[in-house]
């Protein structure tokens, strides 16, 4: 870069400086991201293994991938996380069923 | 090739009752096929019916029809034994044609 | 009152004895009490929906929402004087005689030529330990003579399993479960499955099918579990064609939110199993015409 003052540079500075403050503020690194979709698709794999999958976690997992694809890191994290609790709950339901499901049997 | 129209015509003597199922995919041209590719539209415009040369039922349909069309129809008129024509013609030319005795 | 009381404390101080038994080492899944039933389970099953709709006959069961709803009974009558399954039949009939490349027909792979047994499935294949479909075994008898299968949500096995149930019409369902604790197993695995809540909507097939046959989901009138599969395969107006047992489970399956399976995995082999036995001796009406 040329050494002579432009103008952009204190506007860039600027932007530097909200940018980051915007990245210590929320989730919204590409890192942030991987993390909580690692977490989220884990989760899932544990759903799948009980054969109890729910089609709103695969979408909302796919929708993370876009938004990640798209540089919405923070909104991508923000549906990884989505998709996590959703997946988790599916285990849970999974589980629960393996007991509560007698209560429906007709005896 | 078996025909595509399957029909069955009775009369009490004073009214004769129609029932046709015709076989055709009625395709709108909205629908997206698995590669994503509209498929497209392929319908019945016109279905007629011909007892003793006059037409009972004339249909001028359009893509709000569904996939194997089924109609069923009462005219005045029409014999036990009369011959009831039926044909009909779709959006890209094609026809077929059929008929069958009142029974 | 007082015999009844002494009665209860007796079963409360039995299931009690039960449950210590049951914690002292003594497989905590299957007390005496709970040890498979399926006739105790198919009479039950049966009781139910005859109590619960004492005016539909016992074959009507099998028409589904048609049996459930007096206008649409009078619909039903009407469409089967002219059913809109016919081209898929006769699809099937066709399909059905048609040699494979080696000269061998699916006659050769079925009992009676393959006609008039469609009631005698979900058969429980001993050698094998698992139960095999009807679709399944279609499938296996193409692979068998060196044909690629079919897919089991399409229109080519929903035509062949038409044709087979056409020719079984009226024939009571007759499923069997050999004197094999495999078998058992299939059978209560798949009962488990009926009842198991799943999918994000949290329904089980007895939320639609043993709490509210009669009632509408949306526009639909929902089937009584009674009979359902007597009825199979179904043309379904809403498909705008025929379509398999194997295509009914994975939709209901992604309509309450949940993945559906692989078509023909064990759950579903052993959902068929056990919805068939317990529908054992109400007539074939397959195949089925459906809103």
């Amino acid at each position: 870069m040329s050494g002579r003052k432009h103008p952009i540079v204190p506007l860039a500075a600027s932007m530097l400086l909200v940018a980051s403050l915007s990245c210590a503020h929320a989730d919204g690194s590409d890192a942030d991201f991987k993390a909580a979709y690692a977490a989220a698709d884990t989760a899932e794999k544990e759903a799948g293994a009980l054969r109890n999958q729910w089609t709103t976690t695969e979408s909302t997992l796919a929708a993370a991938r876009k938004a990640a694809e798209a540089g919405n890191f923070e909104q991508a994290v923000a549906l990884s996380k989505e998709a996590e609790a959703l997946a988790k709950a599916s285990i849970f339901q999974a589980t629960s069923e393996k007991d509560a499901w007698k209560a429906l049997e007709i005896r | 090739m078996a025909s595509t129209i399957r029909v069955r015509a009775t009369s009490n003597g004073d009214i004769t009752e129609v029932q046709a199922l015709i076989q055709h995919p009625m395709d709108t041209g909205f629908v997206k096929d698995a590669k994503g590719e509209i498929i497209p539209p392929h319908f019945i415009q016109r279905l007629t019916f011909e007892h003793d040369g006059k037409p009972v039922f004339i249909a001028d349909w359009g893509t709000a029809v569904s996939k194997d069309p089924y109609v069923k129809f009462s005219f005045k008129g029409g014999k036990k034994g009369d011959e009831l024509k039926i044909g009909w013609l779709d959006n890209k030319g094609a026809t077929d044609a059929t008929s069958a005795k009142i029974q | 009152m007082i015999s009844t009381m002494r009665a209860r404390f007796m079963t409360c101080l039995a299931s009690a004895a039960l449950l210590l038994a049951a914690c002292c080492g003594v497989a905590p899944q299957a007390s005496a009490a709970e040890a498979p039933n399926p006739v105790a389970d198919a009479k039950a099953f049966r009781d139910y929906f005859t109590k619960k709709f004492p005016k539909v006959k016992l074959e009507d069961f099998v028409n589904g929402p048609y049996s459930m709803n007096e206008d649409m009974h009078r619909q039903w009558e009407e469409k089967e004087q002219f059913p809109p399954y016919e081209f898929a039949l006769e699809a099937g009939k066709e399909m059905f005689a048609k040699p494979f490349k080696n000269g061998k027909t699916y006659a050769d792979c079925f009992a009676n030529g393959g006609i008039g047994v469609r009631q005698n499935y979900p058969i429980f294949d001993e050698k094998e330990g698992k139960v095999i479909t009807l679709e399944l075994a279609l499938n296996r008898c193409r692979q068998a003579n060196g044909e690629a299968p079919y897919s089991y949500v399409k229109d080519e096995m929903a035509s062949l399993t038409a044709y087979m149930a056409f020719t079984s019409r009226g024939k009571p369902m007759d499923i069997k479960i050999p004197n094999d604790g495999r078998a058992l197993e299939a059978f209560e695995e798949g009962k488990r499955y009926f009842y198991t809540r799943r999918g994000q909507l949290n329904f089980s097939c007895a939320t639609c099918h043993v709490q509210s046959p009669g009632e509408r989901i949306r526009a639909e009138v929902l089937a009584p579990a009674l009979g359902i599969m007597n009825a199979m395969p179904i043309y379904r107006s809403e498909w705008s064609g025929m379509g398999t047992t194997s295509r009914r489970f994975t939709s209901c399956n992604s309509q309450i939110r949940g993945v559906p399976l692989e078509p023909q995995s064990d759950e579903y082999r052993n959902l068929e199993y056990y919805l068939s036995y317990v529908s054992n001796g109400l007539p074939i009406s397959g195949p089925g015409a459906r809103p």
